[in-house]
């Protein structure tokens, strides 16, 4: 049983965890306090004062959010007085906003203006001068715009205290506080890894991905090209909380079916590739573990990680699986392969992804992505960008009618689908790996000890009568962490599985974003995994060894797992970029 | 090593003397050999008027003279009247040698050290009545001084260990470590009413006691150092001048909270300070009366300095504390406070240096003496710092209960020029005025508070009918908008957009709505802001307002600046009949905006100038030029 | 304020850099030190670099980003050097007015820096002041504590001249 305390909220009485803050408190009594920048555990610092509330007896007014109840506390959180402080305070910050709220990419999810309008904000209240700064759109996936920010801060925890990388801060101090990068460098300068935690975490419009959409319309406007779409694991268990759906809906059918509206000529299944990036992994993981070279093993699908690799661990590329990613396996595949096989010229193609990553937008740039001659992959597309498109063309989503995947690409095992939550992609190897040693069928699919949102998790399994010692992390502070263990010798380890963003591609920096409280009082990563691992259990097929559409490749093509062809097309390199 | 309070009391009995000689000027000397002592100030504002140059040439003129063995030259620290230096002291007599330069000291050598005879002209004015002169602490500035927490400062020499124990220094520490408990001595500073001389006022055994109260462990004690109102050096001259009793007064906080580490975070614009007090914590250190054992007891404590880096708000305690820690000096919100969660997440007490330097005499001569001194719940004594329009600027300290009229007209010596006295400034950018009908006011924290100031460090700025108030409290405001930390938005944003009201009433473009503005966004800020700069930050403006808002009214309806100060809002312009037509005037203007008219005022010679307000800067470069004529006037 | 950045290409020696290890290995083990170490380091460049605090977010293990964000809050620290002689043009209302902007292009000219910027040699640094009070002898420059009053922009050369070698 928690300690209680009685505690009195606008007059009414309440017993509530005696550790609890009066933000959480008076949640717990059926009031939102507001708030800007506040965000649980990464980003207490009391600092955008929205959240202020009266306290009976205290000096001044409390900042909800790091204020904790104590017995017989009386919280007042609606008073003409916090009213009027809340409505003076969003006066002042919109005095110092650029107000392009028409058409801010921010627009309707944007919790300023959800606030200004709430407290019915007068945004000429105040004026005065700004300071002007300039638009940072150096890398290929994320935008700063500082005439936007409102300081917070919740992009510098995320970058800093989640992520434990830190390449913003709180630059110059008073009015000229600003979030940028040391010495006002721009951000394809540092060693960002385009994780685009920085952009979920953000309530106003001042970061967001670079928009790729009209390069995605016009590809589809122009009747020379053949247009592709695959989508992530991930993106069906998101996209429906861009149409309102409860976070953890799965809209599959529905996001096959907007994809067919907006015109693709194929709309494909990445779970596909998913189960091929398992086949050429698992197979290059027991060729290391034959050899003992470059072990541990660690998994390439996360291009944030890969980056972060390359620039904060380049001593572990060597490490790094050499299969290129879900998306780039597919987009090398459709260029070689079905081109081939339907007659088509790789340069007609163009093959755009639908993913829940910011960074894949770098990865499509990478070197040794062009197995066809031309780049894999052309586009790749957040979850919030389709949505977008979606949006914009007019589709009503929730009317549609569910469609399936297109032929030859349509078939993902249940494996494949799990790739988008930590764990997964451990989880889908083992299945492989596990059956490929034993030699027979495993009796129980389900790996639980690598499954979980903890940001570590490290299991031991018996294979083949060899102990296999496995790692699972997901955000890259937690792969600092257990890199750094595995660089002391302090945790022997064969095979890592790491994924930048915590909880793994579930809670990517390209999924549709979600004010702080629901970020602050919802699991989102437990919900949205909820659906890939759903998923998994109704599938037929939950191995990606008898996915039928797999071996169909390795029989047409590929030949068999890790063979010359398949090295030439589905593997790629990395560089050691170090600290900048 | 001193191991015991019986070689405490050794060294202070050898050296006692010597140090109640300085401070009346009638006991015998305790060596007997010395028959005079030249006390040479060496606070930073002497020291930047050469007073070490001072001491070094008056040495070797000493040892010149043969007479090494009969004079000891000592650096101290301030003796407050800063206005007058390089001070120099001599006793038995107690004459006050003002302003001097290195070349007088020759003839003072050789007249008053050789011969006897101290040499009268460059003797402190007021100190010459006739054939007679007054001694140091017969003057209208010392004479209603009471001091408590400066008492060191201008006798010992702050480099000299011994000379601080001859003030029964360390004395106090001994007592609490072998004669009291952690409990009794907070009871004795709860007792004695000592309130944080820094800002607040918070009552410092308060403190304490909820650091004590916390489990055992790491705590620390802190001493916050940053002293950065404008115009407060308080701070400084104690660290200058008495560094010791820092020390002191740090390790029987330490002793009682249960604290074994300290830190004093200055800034580093206090250069001799920090040496000062290096060198001093390295004494003390040597002396055994920082580190283990002290006083042979199992009682272990030690210090080290903390830098600051030019922040102002670093003197707000949790963002010295973040400071302290290595970052941006952003401060953290309060609950948790220090007391519970301080410096590295563990319980800390933060006080000021000036409350630190009272602690010492709390203990030694109990709670009953100090709180006899000051108002009823304003006990003992506060230093102000005395600037702006006042004869005697410089650091005095007086008891609490004091009336500002006391201050500025009796220790202050008045308003020179025969101006009238306007209004006080306390609290530097975060306090308000005291307006000429608060003249009597008696200056504790309440009645402060109560004229919408506050006590601050103790800076007290007095302002003539020359000064603009609504350019005074945009003076503060553009302080704090410079030092804001950024950090949240009410004070990052609002103080910029108070500002910016401010400066369209001071260029003229002022509304009456304006007025309106700004009252709400100042109670804004006020109350929404998540540390005291932020929170104080609009007083400046709200006093003001309440004070003089004729002031701000004729700034917006009649586009004027009573005061003349607002450049905007008036013309240089020159009387035709007082011009003497001599031109010196035009020659001054950079903007060649002065020519000749044609008119000849009567019994002149020449005809008057006269200035084209549409050229002139106003610049006030021609002001000087006409000084002897009074011709030129703002209108 | 925002603090101004420095465009001398860094030229630190071997001399310094041990320096500066060694302060940092002084105070490595020191909690909260990076002030501490930013203080000595600027004591030791005259300023901090890029460079300079690079060396300090990787001997410390912090993100660069952490370093900077210190170093550009406290006003004490230097990001851009001041040359030998800091030249200082005052562009107060008087001084305008006389012409001050004038004396600047002309210094900028013949120094081959702008404003805020400092000579490759180190030997010449140039900022725009506020009014410096000295209106009466507008317009006025001032090189270190130098001041020089009543300028006209053929009066420059002369004045650098004498700073030079």
């Amino acid at each position: 049983m928690e300690n209680m305390v009685n505690i009195k909220i606008n007059d009414r009485e309440y017993a509530v965890p005696a550790n609890s803050t009066v933000l959480e408190a008076a949640r717990y009594a059926g009031v939102d306090i507001p708030t800007l920048c506040y965000l649980k555990d990464i980003n207490e610092i009391g600092a955008c004062r929205l959240c202020l509330v009266e306290v009976k007896g205290a000096r001044g007014l409390a900042a909800a959010c790091v204020y904790p109840v104590n017995e017989g506390m009386e919280v007042y959180t609606n008073t003409p007085k916090i009213r009027q402080t809340r409505k003076t305070n969003l006066e002042l910050v919109v005095s110092a906003h650029k107000k392009k709220c028409l058409t801010c990419i921010r627009s309707t999810s944007c919790e300023l203006q959800k606030l200004c309008y709430e407290y019915g904000v007068d945004e000429d209240h105040f004026q005065g001068n700004n300071n002007a700064y300039a638009i940072d759109d150096t890398t290929p996936y994320i935008v700063r715009d500082n005439e936007k920010c409102i300081l917070c801060r919740r992009c510098v925890a995320a970058c800093k205290n989640m992520q434990g990388i830190g390449v913003i801060g709180a630059n110059d101090r008073g009015f000229d506080t600003h979030i940028a990068s040391a010495f006002e460098k721009t951000l394809d300068q540092t060693s960002c890894i385009g994780c685009g935690q920085c952009i979920v975490a953000c309530p106003v419009g001042a970061l967001y991905e670079k928009d790729d959409t009209a390069k995605v319309l016009a590809a589809i406007a122009d009747p020379t090209k053949h247009v592709a779409i695959c989508a992530a694991p991930s993106v069906r268990a998101t996209i429906g909380e861009c149409f309102d759906y409860e976070p953890g809906t799965d809209v599959e059918g529905k996001m096959v079916a907007a994809m067919k509206a907006l015109g693709f000529d194929g709309v494909y299944d990445m779970n596909l590739t998913a189960d091929l990036t398992i086949m050429e992994e698992a197979t290059e993981f027991l060729e290391r573990m034959k050899e003992g070279k470059n072990l541990p093993l660690i998994t390439s699908c996360s291009p944030g990680w890969v980056k972060y690799c390359e620039h904060y661990f380049p001593e572990f590329t060597d490490n790094l699986s050499s299969c290129k990613s879900p998306q780039q396996m597919f987009g090398a595949m459709y260029k070689t392969y079905y081109a081939q096989k339907v007659g088509l010229d790789p340069k007609d193609i163009v093959f755009v992804s639908a993913i829940p990553c910011t960074a894949k937008k770098f990865e499509v740039t990478r070197d040794h992505q062009n197995a066809a001659g031309v780049c894999d992959v052309d586009v790749a597309i957040t979850t919030r960008e389709l949505a977008r498109m979606i949006k914009q063309a007019g589709i009503n989503f929730r009317a549609l009618d569910d469609a399936k995947f297109d032929d030859p690409f349509s078939i993902g095992s249940g494996a494949g689908a799990i790739f988008g939550a930590t764990g997964g992609v451990m989880e889908a190897a083992l299945r492989t790996a596990a059956e490929v040693i034993e030699g027979k069928k495993l009796e129980k699919l389900e790996f639980e000890d690598v499954r979980g949102i903890e940001g570590v998790k490290k299991a031991v399994y018996k294979l083949g009568g060899k102990e296999i010692r496995v790692a699972v992390a997901s955000g890259t502070a937690n792969a600092k962490r257990l890199l750094n263990e595995v660089k002391a010798g302090t945790t022997k380890v064969d095979f890592i599985e790491i994924m930048a963003c915590p909880g793994g591609c579930v809670n990517g920096g390209g999924q549709p974003t979600q004010p702080a409280v629901v970020r602050n009082n919802v699991n989102l990563r437990e919900l949205r995994a909820k659906v890939l691992y759903t998923a998994d259990k109704n599938l037929d097929v939950r191995k990606s060894h008898e996915n039928s559409a797999v071996k169909k490749l390795y029989d047409e093509f590929f030949e068999k797992p890790g063979s010359h062809k398949a090295h030439e097309i589905l593997h790629t390199s990395y560089v050691k970029r170090g600290l900048k | 090593m001193i191991t015991n309070k019986e070689d405490l009391i050794k060294i202070r009995d050898a050296y006692a003397g010597k140090i109640a000689f300085r401070q009346h000027g009638t006991e015998k000397v305790s060596d007997g050999k010395v028959e005079k002592h030249v006390l040479i100030c060496g606070g930073t504002g002497c020291t930047s008027s050469k007073s070490v140059q001072i001491k070094e040439k008056m040495e070797a003129l000493i040892k010149e003279a043969g007479i090494e063995e009969k004079v000891q030259v000592v650096l101290t620290g301030c003796f407050g009247l800063c206005a007058l230096g390089p001070i120099v002291i001599v006793y038995p007599e107690g004459t006050f040698y003002s302003r001097i330069e290195l070349d007088n000291v020759e003839e003072i050598v050789k007249e008053h050290l050789v011969n006897g005879n101290p040499v009268k002209k460059y003797l402190y004015s007021e100190t010459v009545k006739g054939d007679e002169i007054l001694s140091l602490n017969d003057t209208a500035f010392y004479k209603k001084q009471k001091r408590v927490a400066l008492r060191n400062c201008g006798v010992i020499d702050p480099h000299c260990i011994n000379e601080y124990i001859g003030t029964n220094g360390y004395l106090a520490l001994a007592k609490v470590v072998t004669e009291m408990t952690p409990d009794e001595v907070i009871k004795e500073i709860l007792d004695s009413g000592i309130r944080g001389r820094g800002g607040g006022g918070f009552p410092t055994g308060r403190k304490w006691q909820f650091a004590a109260a916390q489990p055992k462990g790491q705590k620390y004690v802190v001493c916050n150092g940053d002293e950065g109102d404008p115009g407060a050096f308080m701070d400084r001259s104690i660290l200058e001048g008495d560094p010791h009793a820092l020390i002191e007064a740090m390790a029987i906080a330490g002793y009682a909270i249960g604290a074994n580490e300290g830190y004093v975070y200055v800034r580093a614009e206090y250069p001799i300070a920090v040496n000062r007090l290096q060198n001093a914590i390295d004494d003390a250190r040597k002396e055994g009366l920082l580190g283990k054992n002290i006083f042979g007891t199992d009682f272990e404590f030690d210090m080290q300095i903390r830098l600051g880096a030019g922040a102002f708000v670093c003197g707000e305690e949790t963002a010295l504390l973040t400071s302290i820690e290595g970052n941006r000096g952003e401060p953290r919100p309060r609950p948790p406070f220090p007391a519970v969660k301080g410096l590295w997440g563990k319980p800390t007490i933060i006080n000021n240096v000036e409350t630190y330097a009272n602690i010492p005499q709390i203990i030694l001569k109990g709670a009953a003496w100090f709180n006899s001194m000051g108002t009823e719940k304003s006990k003992g004594t506060k230093v102000f710092a005395l600037g702006g329009k006042i004869t005697n600027t410089g650091l005095v300290e007086i008891p609490m209960g004091t009336t500002l009229r006391e201050v500025v007209e009796e220790i202050g010596g008045g308003i020179p020029n025969g101006k009238k006295f306007k209004a006080a400034q306390t609290g530097g950018p975060s306090g308000g005025c005291i307006p000429a009908s608060k003249y009597d006011v008696e200056i504790d924290y309440d009645n402060l508070i109560a004229q919408g100031s506050m006590m601050g460090s103790g800076g007290l700025i007095v302002m003539d009918e020359d000064t603009c108030m609504v350019d005074l409290a945009k003076f503060f405001l553009e302080f704090t908008v410079d030092e804001s930390c950024g950090k949240c938005a009410p004070c990052r944003i609002g103080t910029v957009r108070l500002l910016e009201i401010l400066n369209k009433i001071t260029e003229g473009n002022g509304e009456m709505e304006d007025l309106d503005k700004l009252e709400e966004l100042a109670n804004y800020i006020k109350s929404a802001s998540l540390c005291g700069l932020g929170q104080t930050a609009p007083n400046p403006v709200l006093s003001t307002l309440a004070n003089f808002r004729d002031e701000y009214i004729a700034h917006i309806v009649d586009k004027k600046c009573p005061a003349g100060v607002c450049k905007n809002l008036f013309t240089y312009k020159i009387d035709l009949d007082k011009c003497m037509g001599c031109g010196l005037c035009a020659k001054q203007c950079p903007a060649d905006a002065i020519s000749r008219t044609d008119y000849v005022a009567e019994g002149h010679k020449l005809a008057s100038m006269q200035i084209d307000a549409t050229k002139c800067v106003k610049c006030g470069a021609c002001l000087p030029s006409c000084k002897k004529f009074q011709a030129i006037y703002k209108g | 304020m925002k603090k101004k950045l420095t465009t001398v290409s860094f030229n630190g020696t071997k001399e310094q850099e041990i320096a500066l290890d060694n302060v940092i290995a002084e105070h490595k083990d020191q909690p909260g030190a990076l002030m501490a170490i930013l203080q000595k380091a600027q004591g030791i460049y005259g300023y901090l670099p890029i460079e300079v605090q690079q060396h300090v977010a990787l001997a410390m293990d912090i993100p660069l980003s952490e370093v900077y964000g210190v170093a550009s809050f406290y006003s004490q620290f230097i990001l851009n050097p001041k040359g030998d002689y800091a030249v200082s043009v005052c562009l107060g209302t008087a001084c305008y007015v006389k012409g001050a902007g004038l004396l600047m292009d002309k210094l900028e000219s013949i120094l081959g820096i702008k404003n805020g910027e400092i000579t490759a040699d180190r030997k010449f640094s140039l900022d725009a002041t506020r009014c410096i009070g000295a209106c009466g002898l507008a317009p006025v420059l001032t090189v270190n504590e130098e001041v020089y009053g009543r300028l006209t922009p053929d009066m420059i050369a002369g004045i650098i001249a004498k700073y030079k070698d």
